[in-house]
């Protein structure tokens, strides 16, 4: 019997404890095409067991980040370590990595069996045992009925496992995942994302996987590094990135968010107080002591943010007053678009927990928007 | 089902006429009795049987086969390399200047591309005959192949040759087992294409042979100056039955699999649903 994930991740934080030593280090890594920047200095460290995402628009950099540990570029600059082995020089077929490809790229002249047995059969092991290896990897993926057919002949959901199979078949230190789930559709890239998690447990690997989707992100990985211009932005666990983003730029790109321009007023005993550009007095929790009349700006989630007829008792701090001005429902929860007095617009999100309320809220309803003072992040500008 | 006016009619018939009438007087001409090519005196093979007996035009095929089957083969191999190296490597100097080389051929006179080829055999005292015609037919075949083999290659997906590699396959074994066998139909038709055009060639072969070594098209150009016989058209016909047996078995063999690669997609989106 599997061990449920939780009993193993809850305590796994290999990042935060400085005596694990790293199994992929990425340093000063600098990938030029011509005039071209894709990859620009880039550090990081990996460890064993790892589920790790790298999270950025198209042109980010993380593509040809996973390709170089792949070995199919070279870095311009910089060296990649893994499990010790400086990795330059070294051709895709000698290094302990496979990955899996967005394409699939599967062999469109060979049955399933013989995809899945093609990197078995180059390292020339033996006849029986790459069967039974096969045979395990079709049982992994729930395929054994369709060993005989030709990738064509599969949907697309099947040709995704048979890819899987094909790339963890030599048992690879590390998988390297190029958007795996992109070509599939909604539902069942949602559960495909929670049997790759299952399947990564199991199988005690290192994943790297490069993804745009910030949900897929969030859902697998242990940990996260949101890149852009090919720069890591901010690499931390899923709920970091999300509660406590460092910069506008992560803040913004990873889910819904309200960011509220202002300038700090005064900053003491682990609390900030900042006048919004809208007037809006704040007071924020934070660590950090900006100094008086420093640019700032405070992010908040749409779903820490409170929707009321009456003021809080808080108010005029953390609350500002306006009228509704769009709803959405989704079903689980709705979406307010709260307009203010200056005109900047606010999301805030409410879980429907009932299923009907006796008087909802409606357009044009002039309310109070609020939240706590934990609630959001302030940001240097 | 559509109407058909009397225009289209017409512009059929017309179109059809003009490209196959000539032929088929040909066909029709190669089983006359009579020995006057124009005047139809009742059926008979029996120029079909002389053939055999005419040791010239047997001496004269044997040759166009054997340059055929060597020329088209040789031209696939270089083909083929240059096309991989003209889509794969697009970043190398003189990547231009190189494919418009590899074209050239196409375009240019074959009086000129034949000339230029005997030239550099004289130069080079080359003595002339079978190997300096399949050296040539070699050179202006080359570059059918790499068309056909090229614009494959423009649609093949590039990550299958990543994925071998990245599971373990060297680069040669990567070539073999993974790209030839996917752009092989493309490979063959090439090697078809340089074959068919290496068995009809008349100009180049006239310039580049030597004593001994005559094609089937040189001889009978040759015969045809002497008088059209209906043994010449009866060896046409066979040449025209030998090719439209090739068009027609490469077509149906293509639509068979496009046929069955239909079916095989649509049984497996149904295993889904």
């Amino acid at each position: 019997m599997m061990k449920s994930l939780g009993s193993i991740r809850r305590s796994f934080a290999p990042w935060a404890d400085p005596a694990s030593k790293p199994f992929i280090s990425v340093r000063n890594v600098t990938k030029k095409f011509g005039d071209f920047t894709a990859v620009d200095d880039l550090s990081l460290n990996i460890y064993t067991r790892e589920f790790f995402a790298l999270l950025g628009a198209s042109g980010c950099g993380k593509s040809t980040l996973l390709r170089m540990l792949a070995g199919f570029e070279q870095p311009t600059s910089g060296e990649i370590i893994l499990d010790g082995q400086n990795l330059a020089g070294i051709p895709p077929y000698r290094r302990p990595v496979n990955m899996m490809f967005q394409s699939y790229a599967l062999f469109p002249h060979m049955t399933v069996e013989n995809n899945i047995a093609f990197g078995l059969k180059q390292d020339g092991m033996p006849k029986a045992d790459i069967a039974e290896r096969v045979a395990q990897m079709l049982k992994l993926v729930k395929l054994e009925k369709f060993s005989q057919r030709k990738p064509h002949q599969l949907s697309g959901g099947q040709r995704q496992r048979v890819a899987l199979a094909r790339s963890l078949a030599k048992r690879p230190k590390v998988l390297l995942l190029d958007e795996p789930l992109g070509a599939l559709d909604k539902k069942l890239r949602e559960e495909t994302q929670f049997e790759l998690m299952d399947l990564q447990q199991e199988l005690g690997l290192t994943f790297v996987i490069v993804t745009h989707d910030q949900e897929e992100a969030m859902t697998m990985a242990d940990r996260i590094a949101v890149m852009s211009h090919g720069k890591v932005v901010q690499v931390a666990t899923p709920a970091e990135i999300y509660e406590a983003p460092n910069s506008r730029f992560v803040a913004d790109f990873i889910g819904d968010v309200n960011l509220f321009d202002g300038t700090v007023t005064s900053a003491e005993g682990g609390s900030v107080r900042i006048e919004t550009t809208g007037g809006i007095p704040l007071r924020m929790a934070s660590a950090e002591k900006p100094a008086n009349g420093a640019k700032a700006a405070v992010a908040i989630r749409p779903e820490k943010i409170r929707i009321s007829r009456q003021p809080p008792a808080h108010a005029p701090i953390n609350a500002a007053e306006g009228e509704i001005w769009d709803i959405g429902y989704l079903g689980d929860m709705t979406v307010f678009h709260v307009r203010l007095k200056d005109g900047k617009v606010v999301k805030a999100s409410a879980l429907n927990a009932v299923r009907a309320v006796e008087d909802p809220l409606g357009y044009d309803q002039q309310v109070w928007v609020s939240f706590g003072e934990d609630a959001g992040v302030v940001l240097k500008d | 089902m559509e109407k058909w006016s009397r225009f289209n009619i017409a512009s059929v018939v017309l179109g059809f006429g003009f490209l196959y009438l000539p032929i088929v007087l040909l066909v029709i001409f190669s089983f006359n009795e009579s020995k006057l090519v124009t005047v139809w005196a009742g059926f008979s093979t029996k120029w079909y049987s002389q053939l055999w007996h005419n040791q010239g035009l047997l001496d004269a095929a044997w040759v166009t086969i054997r340059v055929g089957l060597l020329s088209a083969t040789c031209a696939t191999v270089l083909g083929t390399l240059a096309a991989l190296a003209l889509v794969r490597y697009s970043r190398f100097r003189g990547r231009v200047l190189f494919s418009g080389m590899v074209y050239a051929p196409l375009v240019m006179p074959e009086v000129i591309t034949g000339l230029s080829l005997l030239l550099l055999f004289v130069a080079i005292g080359f003595d002339r005959g079978f190997w300096t015609i399949t050296l040539a037919h070699i050179t202006f075949t080359m570059c059918f192949v790499a068309v056909v083999v090229q614009s494959r290659l423009l649609s093949f997906d590039q990550s299958i040759e990543e994925a071998a590699l990245d599971l373990g396959a060297t680069p040669v074994r990567t070539f073999f087992a993974i790209t030839l066998p996917v752009i092989a139909p493309a490979v063959f038709s090439g090697w078809v294409l340089a074959f068919t055009l290496s068995l009809d060639d008349l100009v180049i072969s006239s310039f580049t042979t030597g004593p001994g070594a005559t094609t089937l098209p040189m001889k009978i150009y040759s015969q045809v100056r002497l008088g059209v016989t209906p043994e010449i058209n009866a060896i046409c016909t066979i040449l025209i039955g030998i090719v439209a047996l090739g068009v027609v078995v490469a077509s149906i063999v293509t639509k068979r699999r496009e046929v069955q690669r239909e079916r095989d997609e649509r049984a497996a989106i149904a295993a889904i649903g």
